[in-house]
């Protein structure tokens, strides 16, 4: 579709007409006219709903908002094209077979055993060997195999030594969704242990015997501690709802030495809707302060996150203070237990606050445990009530604490950013599917590709330059603040205004640092090489003239490649530079790498995503973009400054 | 501050910080009660630690003869020749809250000068604040005419503003009052400029809360930072109840408006309120940050705070006298210079790099303007402090700061120069709470100054390397030249 306009959010009065093309996997955007032919890339899975406004005069106006929470405004000059469009979208937005998703078709060129590879970068196996099991008191069970017990759990999984097959299948129908308690994560410094389940069918007074035995099993395998804490991470009056139901909670009496709490966090549809608010707030076109922290007061968004946050650091306490284990459910065990078992997880084991062990905590306690990244993410049509962003918030537990522990993580925003949208872009086989049964029968492994390869590879864009392994941040258990006032949570601009970059600090220090760390290693790498040269020289000069004169040959070369301008960028190439100058003051290296630093690297660059060619912001580019929209000044500038007025509301 | 009971004594500073002593015996717990209250309530300025105050330090410079308004103008003049120094106010009786010197129009003389400071409240006559060298357009600030309600005239004043014009372009008036304030004001002998009489002017409202309003804001954020309950809701609605970034957000949204008059439209500004001691000043050093790269250099910065602020006349003993703990309502209490802080920390959180200063440096400028034992804030204009003989009395804050050993401490090992002009974003999603002031001593800090540390340090290693290679490449160029002389 032709002479398309696509306007700038944040003013109407920037928007650059273009055309408009469907493929089958992504929507495209390209500017007409100017040189660059700028391109919006969307994936047909990321959109998350279309909504045709009335048509006015200058055209039809098409509203696209995005799973990663871009929201595309096209205007369609004839009614009926966007009518067209907006069928199609809404088909392609909603596939109902796996086999349409973008990873049957996605293609980034490896080959089969470059593929295997990849897949084989995270392995659970291993993942729970470093963690210190199977030992004296856990083991591997079997009773999974086939996944005959429980449909939505890995066929490894980890249980308790005294935990018979009898004990854990008993357990498991007394269990809702047969999700018996089976371990989460182990402390191999004290024995204690974080156990996930799901609600157990007590009803108002059910009791099951070998449910009983299965949590004295967990208690034994912690010799250190005489009891365990049962953690329902529901809010009271849910679980006890629930009961009504037959299902429930575990009652004190019928359980010998546990210690019962709740936690109440909110259930899916709340958090749904508490992000919808959220969004509505952030989608305003000039909000006022007070506007802006009422809605986010109102969306409950913040309060959301601290509550699962409180968990998990009420969770992590029990564990490394106390020593004592911990089993964790929520009603089916997939969605809040998930969040808090691997928030606990992160604040216990430096392990997971690494690159590696971040992919590994969420192949451990999402992907494997049977979080339903299909039904929550909404990648195939399905039930709009199942939809929920439940791993937005545990990826934003991490951010909250990244921000408040800047040497504690290995990786970096971004590395988290790339994460949310790869779990929507489909793009990559991990996060398909409910569990792995359906992953395994779907034969994700050989049909599609793993994104902690593709991650992986480009691991120096998502690295953190303020961590280093012997940091006392990145070492033990985290133990952060829980007053609001002791540990200031913050809206999350770089995630939920990802694409108004207009909004986001100008430079980034996380750029900037990694790009002199960058320079560093060049450094280096140089002064090895000068000194080894050096002392050659040195060696040349005291010896004889055989020596000197092989010496003068390498100089001679030396010579030779001062005209080679080509030889850019090695280590060699300065000090050959250098020797073209005669005036060798120091500064002239600064002058080298601040061009270097200020010219490359301060961009803040957004790689790969494909998602979105624009990329506005960087020093050069300091048009304001702010959007205190209003009235403007006649500005007799054009171009980039057609903005600049927003200034003068009001 | 002071609350006694029962043997405990709390002590509330005035950098925010809650100190609690538990003492054994209660008479002596009074005593010492009510020794701190009469020590931190003195009378007489001449009373205060600054006098007393003997430094350890060796003194390098003198920082009251640091930031001379002359040499400024040296500095103008290199640039321009359409300004002058003019010393109408010598004795500081033109306009008692003006330095001794100010930057006028070359073309009007020290007679209209003393004429228009009669049409302006308190005698602030328009003044030079800010050149900007790009385009030659300047800043200037005042006080409100005196219009009063019958729409007195001052043909000198209009002269005087419109010097600055460049033929046929129009100038801004930025009046950091709502319009109808504004209005009111002329019941009191203030006023506006009005368009029949100043018809190259545009005037825009931009409404920047007055000084007692910000107080309260003050007390209540500081209020709901000192809340220990663990209820997300409850602290949200604190800090919008504050209404504290609300007034950040209008103060950066006038101080871009200025910059961009300035540096968009090419235009000429003044600035006023109604006393043009406060918001006036709020919105013309913030510009400056704006424009002028060099006010982002720690000493660039020092001189617009001496510029704007001190010799400006922005009455710092009134406005910084208790700050947020304080029992009795003070009148004059407000904690406008605060604000200005805040606003130049969210733009350098915006541009991390462009600052030659870090957050401490900042930090360290609130708390000395509340106390200290230096005389830079002490008195509410250069002529009080002229009539304290501060400089003969008294050590200068910027004797201390500018000493190597110090300065290191305030440097942000990020800076890379930038030229540009920087824009900031005002958008709510953009502007934060300055955990730097509010949440400091409430949060554990121990693990952003280990990332600070860390920055440092990664600097430090590649500043060290790059020395050491440079001087490596000098060592082999010259064995290596040396070998060519040995070398027939």
């Amino acid at each position: 579709v032709e002479n398309v306009r696509l306007l700038d959010r944040l003013s109407s009065r920037r928007a650059v007409v273009g055309t408009l093309y469907l493929t089958a996997t992504h929507v495209i955007f390209v500017e007409n006219g100017s040189e660059t032919r700028k391109e919006t890339w969307v994936l047909h899975s990321q959109i998350s709903s279309i909504e045709k406004q009335a048509t006015t005069a200058t055209g039809c106006p098409l509203l696209i908002r995005c799973k990663n929470f871009q929201v595309i405004q096209l205007v369609i000059p004839q009614e009926r094209d966007c009518h067209d469009v907006y069928i199609s979208l809404i088909r392609l937005a909603r596939p109902v077979k796996y086999e349409e998703l973008y990873c049957f078709s996605f293609n980034p060129k490896l080959d089969k055993e470059e593929r295997e590879q990849g897949w084989k970068l995270v392995d659970l196996h291993e993942e729970y060997i470093r963690m210190g099991v199977p030992n004296s008191y856990w083991q591997i069970s079997d009773v999974n195999r086939d996944y005959g017990v429980c449909d939505s759990y890995p066929t490894e999984v980890y249980v308790p030594k005294s935990a018979t097959a009898h004990i854990i299948v008993g357990s498991s129908k007394f269990r809702s969704r047969r999700r018996f308690p089976a371990l989460s994560y182990y402390c191999k410094g004290n024995n204690a242990s974080i156990c996930r389940s799901s609600q157990p069918l007590s009803g108002f007074s059910a009791r099951c015997l070998e449910d009983e035995q299965m949590l004295q099993a967990i208690r034994k395998a912690n010799p250190g501690s005489d009891f365990i804490y049962v953690v329902d991470t529901r809010p009271k009056l849910n679980a006890m709802a629930n009961r009504a139901a037959g299902k429930g909670y575990e009652n004190e009496d019928n359980y010998s030495n546990i210690k019962f709490q709740f936690i109440g966090i909110e259930n899916i549809h709340v958090m749904r809707n508490s992000l919808q608010k959220m969004l509505e707030v952030c989608e305003l076109k000039s909000p006022s302060m007070s506007d802006f922290l009422w809605g986010l007061e109102n969306s409950g968004w913040l309060k959301h996150i601290k509550a699962i946050m409180d968990a998990g650091i009420f969770i992590a306490k029990a564990v490394a203070e106390e020593g004592v284990s911990v089993l964790v459910h929520c009603s089916d065990g997939w969605d809040r237990t998930a969040q808090v078992c691997s928030v606990a997880s992160l604040l216990l084991d430096p392990y997971y606050r690494t690159m590696k062990g971040f992919m590994v905590l969420i192949e451990k306690d999402w992907v494997s445990f049977g979080h339903k990244f299909n039904h929550r993410y909404g990648n195939l049509d399905g039930d709009p009530k199942e939809i929920s962003p439940v791993i937005d918030q545990f990826i934003e537990c991490v951010w909250q604490l990244m921000e408040q522990l800047p040497c504690a993580f290995e990786f970096n925003e971004r590395f988290l950013i790339h994460i949310q949208h790869h779990i929507y872009s489909c793009q990559f086989g991990n996060f398909l599917c409910n569990s792995q049964k359906e992953r395994r029968e779907l034969k994700i492994k050989e049909r599609t590709y793993s994104l902690w390869a593709h991650l992986w590879k480009n691991r120096a864009d998502y690295l953190n330059p303020l961590y280093r392994a012997d940091h006392s941040q990145t070492q033990g258990t985290l133990h952060p603040q829980i007053a609001p006032c002791n540990f200031l949570y913050k809206f999350w601009s770089g995630m939920y205004n990802r694409f108004e970059k207009g909004l986001h600090p100008r430079q980034s220090v996380t750029d900037y640092l990694m790009a002199v760390k960058e320079e560093t290693q060049q450094l280096e790498e140089e002064l090895e090489v000068l000194q080894e040269r050096l002392a050659n020289l040195q060696k040349s000069q005291s010896g004889n003239n055989k020596i000197k004169s092989k010496q003068q040959d390498r100089s001679k070369q030396f010579g030779l490649y001062t005209s080679n301008n080509s030889l850019a960028n090695t280590p060699q190439e300065y000090s050959n530079d250098l020797k073209s100058f005669p005036s060798r003051s120091p500064s002239q290296g600064d002058e080298d790498s601040a061009l270097i630093l200020t010219q490359d690297n301060l961009k803040s660059s957004d790689p790969d995503l494909s998602a979105n060619s624009d990329q506005e912001s960087g020093v050069e580019d300091l048009s304001c973009r702010s959007p205190s929209g209003g009235g403007c000044l006649p500005s007799e500038d054009s171009g980039k400054d057609s903005d600049e007025a927003v200034f003068l509301a009001g | 501050r002071f609350v006694g009971s029962l043997g405990t004594i709390v002590i509330k500073c005035k950098d925010l910080r809650i100190i609690q002593l538990d003492i054994p015996g209660m008479e002596e717990c009074l005593n010492i009660a009510s020794s701190i209250e009469a020590l931190s309530t003195l009378d007489s300025v001449t009373l205060m630690y600054p006098f007393f105050y003997r430094p350890m330090f060796e003194v390098l410079e003198d920082g009251w003869s640091s930031f001379l308004l002359e040499q400024e103008f040296e500095l103008l003049s290199s640039m321009t020749n359409e300004w002058r120094l003019s010393c109408v106010n010598k004795e500081f009786s033109v306009c008692p809250s003006y330095p001794a010197v100010v930057i006028v129009p070359k073309s009007v003389d020290d007679e209209a000068l003393r004429k228009v400071a009669l049409f302006r409240h308190g005698g602030r006559f328009p003044v030079l604040s800010y050149y900007h060298k790009k385009n030659g357009m300047a800043m200037m600030r005042s006080s409100q005419p005196l219009t009063g309600t019958n729409g007195r005239r001052c043909k000198e004043d209009e002269k005087l503003i419109n010097s600055t014009l460049r033929s046929g372009r129009r100038g801004f008036v930025i009046d950091t009052r709502p319009l109808a304030v504004a209005q009111q004001a002329r019941a009191k002998g203030g006023g506006f400029e009005q368009e029949v009489h100043y018809p190259q002017w545009r005037r825009i409202h931009k409404y920047i809360e007055r000084f007692n309003i910000l107080q309260e804001s003050f007390i209540k954020l500081v209020e709901a930072c000192n809340d220990q309950s663990h209820n997300m809701d409850r602290w949200l609605s604190k800090l919008e109840a504050s209404n504290w970034l609300t007034h950040i957000k209008e103060l950066l949204t006038a101080a871009c408006l200025a910059a961009q008059c300035i540096d968009r439209e090419g235009a000429s500004v003044l600035v006023h309120g109604s006393e043009g001691t406060d918001s006036t000043l709020q919105v013309t050093s913030l510009a400056q940050i704006i424009l002028d790269p060099r006010c982002r250099t720690i000493r660039g910065f020092e001189a617009l705070v001496v510029r704007e602020w001190l010799q400006a006349g922005h009455p710092f003993q009134q406005r910084c006298a208790q700050s947020a703990y304080s029992n009795s309502k003070q009148k004059w209490e407000a904690p406008v210079f605060l604000l200005f802080l805040e606003c130049v920390w969210q733009i350098h959180r915006q541009f991390p790099c462009s600052f030659e200063f870090n957050e401490q440096f900042l930090i360290m400028l609130f708390e000395h303007a509340y106390a200290s034992q230096f005389g830079t804030f002490l008195g509410n204009n250069e002529n009080e402090r002229a009539k304290l003989k501060l400089p003969q009395k008294t050590m200068s804050l910027w004797s201390w700061v500018n000493r190597p050993e110090e300065l290191s401490r305030f440097q942000n090992p990020l800076y890379e120069a930038n030229s540009l002009v920087i824009w900031p974003s005002v958008a709510p999603q953009s502007l934060q709470l300055w955990e730097g002031v509010f949440l400091r001593w409430n949060r554990p800090s121990k693990f952003l100054e280990e990332a600070e540390e860390e920055r440092m340090n990664i600097i430090k290693y590649n500043k060290e390397l790059q020395a050491k290679v440079n001087q490596l490449r000098r060592q082999l160029a010259e064995l290596e030249a040396d070998e060519e002389v040995q070398e027939p």
